[in-house]
């Protein structure tokens, strides 16, 4: 194994163009955008057929092909009929969030007890204090888990970006393949598996400090 | 007074869980709605706080017609408390107590200082409130359940077998509690049981219903033991009702004899009966604040076949035999 690329100071220097520390940054903007879209579109909506019960299907069923579609293909096809630019990536990056953060926004409502919700409605809150109040911070477990999962995957999936002429981790990889540098592919590899575990980590500090303690195992 | 004028609710598929109900809840009064699972009590309870809405029928407030409020608005005026107590998980118990008068625009800070009064009133110290509903007793969960229900002081509490979670002996204190605050608050309740012995325990007034939703009988517990409407209600309310319902006869009017052959000790109170191996347990005494079915429960138990009356300082005052209270049961009924 070389790691020479990945322990050369001079790849680490800060506001360099093409240090590491810049294509992380690139590649975080680019994580944290597509969980933001994806966030902002599916969230509600499974809440919604959380709440409702309507449109369970879609739930369900977005799940499934989301799974299967690849991003590189979605990708390739999107810069053909857009252009190059940022917005195919983030377009694809979405389509991948999406999935994950709406089944488990789904399965989060319907996994709760009922009867809790029933009394909610009983003491008089009306519909969507039931659903801040008392159905979202009960479903934030079960939610939390789908939004970690699509922050794993964006991680590893955004270095796609490169593909089509962007910044991010995918840089090591792409150009390191192109010019047989495996020293600067085996970097970007490393970089990109370390922040991925970085990002669950943070994740998962966030988690316990929006999730009740109420509804942990408390013992 | 809560008030059902002929309502019907027929649910999608058909099954009518309610077939034309008129009846009446006193204000200040606790109805209990008792029969056996499925016969529409849950059904008629939710009818009243709007969570069902009737197929047809009007339910009246104070001769308000229930359709016409608000919904939220409607419910947060009256106080529901569900079997399993349906907490909020994610809420501290202070909280979950506090919750109905945060809606009604409480400060938090107000909410929660109330909520902790409350809590004591329920039984629950002070070291509960911070605790998660996870993390109680399921007597505990119910107690905090009808805190909550109680937080907004509600003049009606709508209950939906609020202790049938809890074990037999439990469930006892939660009833004797239960009556006591009831009598200080004087609230309209409507309380849901399958369990007929605590419909007459704690009932003002006892609604009977039968399968398929119709109402058999509706008085008090008194009235549905000494004469049960029909076979079905005198079914339900059990073969020992005749002895049940000395429990609503007082002691008072019983007439006792002169003490005479019971050991007593320098106050005068009640040692025992004179036995070969020293005195025997009278089993307990009564006073005229009882009820003829502890003088019965007594009479059955004593070695001798007597019961025992105090005084309100414990000396004994009278006695009262099987055939005392026999030839008073028969000479009453004449
Ligand atoms: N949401 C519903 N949809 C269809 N049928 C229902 C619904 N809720 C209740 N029912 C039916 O209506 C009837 C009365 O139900 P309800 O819950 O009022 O009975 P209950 O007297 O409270 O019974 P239990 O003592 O078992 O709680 C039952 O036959 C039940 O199956
Ligand atoms: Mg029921």
């Amino acid at each position: 194994m070389n790691l020479s690329y990945l322990l050369d100071p001079a790849h680490w220097e800060l506001g360099a163009p093409y240090s590491i520390p810049t294509l992380i940054l690139a590649h975080l903007g680019y994580t944290v955008l597509a969980l933001l879209i994806g966030t902002v579109v599916a969230l509600p909506v499974g809440l919604y057929i959380g709440h409702t019960g309507r449109g369970s299907f879609l739930a369900i069923n977005a799940g499934n092909a989301g799974r299967s579609l690849p991003t590189l293909g979605l990708l390739m096809l999107l810069v053909t009929l857009l252009g190059l630019g940022l917005l195919p990536v983030l377009i694809a990056l979405t389509v991948l969030v999406i999935p994950p953060i709406l089944t488990s926004t789904y399965a989060g409502m319907r996994s709760l007890d009922h009867r809790v919700v029933d009394a909610a409605r009983g003491m008089g809150m009306r519909s969507w204090q039931v659903l801040t109040r008392v159905e979202l911070p009960m479903a934030l477990p079960v939610l939390m888990g789908g939004f970690r999962s699509a922050a794993l995957q964006v991680v590893a999936t955004a270095t796609v970006a490169a593909a089509v002429g962007l910044s991010g981790l995918g840089r090591l990889l792409i150009d390191g393949l192109a010019v047989n540098d495996y020293s600067r592919v085996l970097a970007g590899a490393i970089v990109v598996a370390v922040l991925a575990v970085l990002v669950d980590l943070f994740l998962a500090l966030v988690q316990r400090w929006i999730v009740s303690p109420g509804l942990k195992g408390i013992e | 007074m809560i008030t059902f004028e002929d309502v019907v609710k027929v649910y999608p598929g058909g099954s009518t869980a309610v077939d034309h109900l008129s009846l009446e809840l006193p204000t200040g009064r606790l109805t209990a709605l008792v029969g056996p699972s499925g016969c529409g009590k849950t059904t008629s309870l939710r009818m009243i706080n709007r969570m069902v809405t009737p197929t047809s029928g009007r339910i009246l407030i104070d001769g308000e017609d229930v359709a016409e409020r608000d919904e939220a608005a409607l419910r947060r005026g009256i106080g529901y408390v569900i079997q399993h107590a349906g907490l909020f998980p994610h809420r501290t118990v202070l909280d979950n107590v506090a919750t109905v008068p945060v809606l009604l625009g409480k400060t938090r800070r107000e909410a929660r200082a109330a909520a902790l009064e409350l809590l004591e009133r329920v039984g629950l110290s002070a070291d509960f409130a911070k605790r998660y509903p996870a993390q109680l007793s399921g007597g505990q969960q119910q107690r905090v359940g009808v805190a909550r229900a109680l937080a907004a002081d509600p003049p009606i509490m709508l209950m939906d077998e609020p202790f049938s979670a809890v074990d037999p002996v439990v469930r006892e204190q939660l009833h004797r509690e239960f009556l006591r605050l009831q009598e200080d608050l004087g609230k309209t309740i409507a309380l849901v049981t399958h369990d007929i012995d605590e419909a007459i325990k704690l009932g003002d007034r006892v609604a009977v219903f039968r399968t398929s939703g119709r109402l058999a009988q509706v008085g008090t517990p008194r009235e549905l033991l000494a004469a049960p409407a029909d076979d079905f209600v005198a079914e339900f309310v059990g073969r020992d009702r005749g002895l049940r319902g000395l429990s609503f006869d007082s002691a008072a009017g019983l007439p006792v004899r002169p003490v005479d052959g019971l050991l007593l000790d320098d106050a005068g109170r009640p040692v025992g009966w004179p036995g070969d191996d020293g005195p025997r347990d009278t089993g307990g005494t009564f006073t005229k604040d009882d009820s003829l079915r502890v003088v019965a429960d007594l009479a059955i138990r004593s070695p001798v076949g007597i019961a025992v009356r105090v005084g309100p300082d414990g000396a004994a005052d009278g006695l009262v035999s099987h055939h005392d209270l026999a030839d008073y049961l028969a000479g009453r009924r004449s």
